[in-house]
């Protein structure tokens, strides 16, 4: 894409183009940081997490800002109004990604406290690195202006439906088992939502991205697997 | 909250194509070509003009866009050196036709132009002038009525109706420029054409002659040439970008404005161009 008449107006996109990048660097870091510090229990990490959020909220109120001083005083057409209404979404979708994750840091102490069943840490790990690589490949495909990947990316969010599933009927099982594990397990079921909830928020970064660069809405209907609405303990 | 299935939007897509083929061509130009001397400045235009919207024609200075505007009704005639191809009708009618009268004709297809241009004669005789030439009224009391049905029209008849016999250059620039579209009315056209009709008007004025050409439209079929994209994206329904002396692209405004197919589109709407 060439360069604007105007080279302010080029600083202005690439400033709002830049602070997406860093959202979707930083809610990478944060959600891979509770996920280890959940399974580590890992207090000061999770403090960290904890943290990084200020940093994103900020960063949020300045892409607000940003965008919409843009809009007033360049009237955007085409991809730029595009780019620009499509950040202003993704930024609010990124954002509760870092609440999400601050809110699984927040749940390290008392997991850690508990004795949790070691082997259940594997499946909310398998889980976390399926939504890991969904939050970092969501942004890089977006600075890659990769329609395809994005709508390949966004058909992936079942595939953390279904472990979402499987983690909900284990930790069932393990409350089931023994009543000591419930204070642990419904702490992990909420991190498990939580992800699934990180993974819902990817598919509309995904959605949005894929406006911006193509023009066009991705069509309405996407498979949805996730079946923890109907299960019951068997 | 209401749910679109994809079969429902299927159906919303296909009446929205049906209602768009249903539309009536008012105007087409047929592989227009226009040479002033040796100089080509339009290359085989095609394009239509739908009844009762409004068509923006858009594009960088010497483009072709106002020259296309001045071929359809004629107005290039008045040039010695331009020569015009093609086939242009309004109604199915080839306007070139040695049997048209360019005087009726012009009639028909009225214009408003960059500056206003007010006669040096009152308020009333500006609206007056055309209807008289061309016979519209049998008496003065008929006059009367299309000269208040025509400032009525254009928005001007409440600043205007106490000072009928004040010059037309009195007024204020934006009133001046409602007070020619009132005059290309009085003549009851069918197409109106616009050139850069708000160019040398305040914002305000500028808002009051948007608001009307979006009235106009109802009993109008209006082909307006701007620079401002923003008022081609507020106005219009059909933009059509030209470049270099072709058509480049030309479809819906609120895809062009959004989405336009040509990069050469893309990088004039949104301020990429040379």
């Amino acid at each position: 894409m060439g360069e604007h008449t105007v080279r302010s107006f080029d600083e202005e996109l690439q400033h709002v183009d830049q602070l997406i990048r860093d959202m979707g660097d930083l809610s990478g870091a944060m959600v891979a940081g509770a996920i280890r510090a959940l399974l580590t229990s890992d207090q000061a990490l999770a403090q960290n997490v904890v943290a990084d959020d200020t940093i994103m909220d900020a960063k949020q109120r300045d892409l607000d800002n940003s965008a919409i001083t843009l809009i007033a005083k360049r009237q955007p057409m085409a991809q730029d109004l595009r780019a620009v209404v499509g950040a202003i979404r993704m930024a609010g979708d990124l954002e509760r990604i870092g609440d999400l994750a601050k809110n699984i840091a927040k749940r390290v102490g008392a997991v850690g406290q508990s004795p949790t069943p070691r082997n259940l840490s594997h499946s909310i790990d398998a889980m976390a690195q399926l939504v890991l690589g969904q939050v970092r490949g969501v942004v890089d495909l977006y600075v890659a202006r990769q329609a395809e990947g994005l709508k390949d990316l966004r058909a992936d969010d079942q595939k953390i439906d279904i472990q979402y599933t499987a983690v909900f009927r284990e930790l069932l099982t393990y409350m089931m088992e023994d009543p000591r594990n419930i204070t642990a397990c419904t702490h992990l079921l909420f991190c498990a939502k939580n992800l699934e909830r990180i993974g819902d928020h990817v598919t509309n970064i995904a959605e949005n991205a894929y406006f911006v660069v193509t023009g066009t809405q991705l069509p309405l209907n996407r498979p949805k697997v996730d079946e923890t609405t109907t299960t019951v303990p068997a | 909250m209401n749910i679109m299935t994809e079969k429902s939007l299927d159906d919303a897509v296909n009446a929205e194509m049906n209602a768009r083929t249903n539309e009536i061509i008012k105007m087409r130009g047929d592989k227009v070509t226009v040479h002033y001397g040796e100089k080509q400045a339009l290359f085989g235009v095609d394009l239509d003009v739908r009844q009762n919207q409004v068509t923006a024609l858009i594009g960088p200075s010497g483009c072709g866009k106002s020259t296309f505007l001045r071929c359809l009704n004629r107005m290039n005639d008045t040039i010695d050196a331009a020569r015009v191809g093609g086939k242009i009708t309004l109604d199915s009618e080839d306007i070139y036709d040695p049997k048209i009268d360019v005087v009726e004709l012009r009639a028909r297809v009225g214009m408003v132009f960059q500056k206003p241009n007010p006669f040096p004669k009152s308020i009333y005789e500006n609206v007056a002038y055309g209807p008289r030439i061309h016979g519209l009224a049998k008496n003065k009391a008929e006059l009367d009525v299309i000269v208040e049905k025509s400032l009525q029209k254009a928005a001007l008849w409440n600043e205007a109706k106490d000072r009928l016999n004040e010059p037309g250059t009195g007024l204020s620039g934006g009133q001046q420029q409602r007070l020619c579209i009132a005059r290309a009315i009085a003549v009851s056209p069918e197409v109106i054409l616009m050139d850069e009709p708000c160019s040398a008007l305040d914002p305000i004025a500028t808002a009051k002659v948007e608001e009307l050409i979006d009235e106009l439209r109802e009993n109008y079929t209006i082909v307006i040439v701007t620079h401002s994209m923003q008022q081609a994206a507020r106005v219009s329904q059909r933009t059509a970008m030209f470049h270099l002396g072709y058509l480049v692209e030309e479809g819906p405004t609120d895809k062009m404005f959004t989405n336009p197919d040509d990069k050469r589109t893309q990088d004039y709407i949104t301020g990429r161009f040379g």
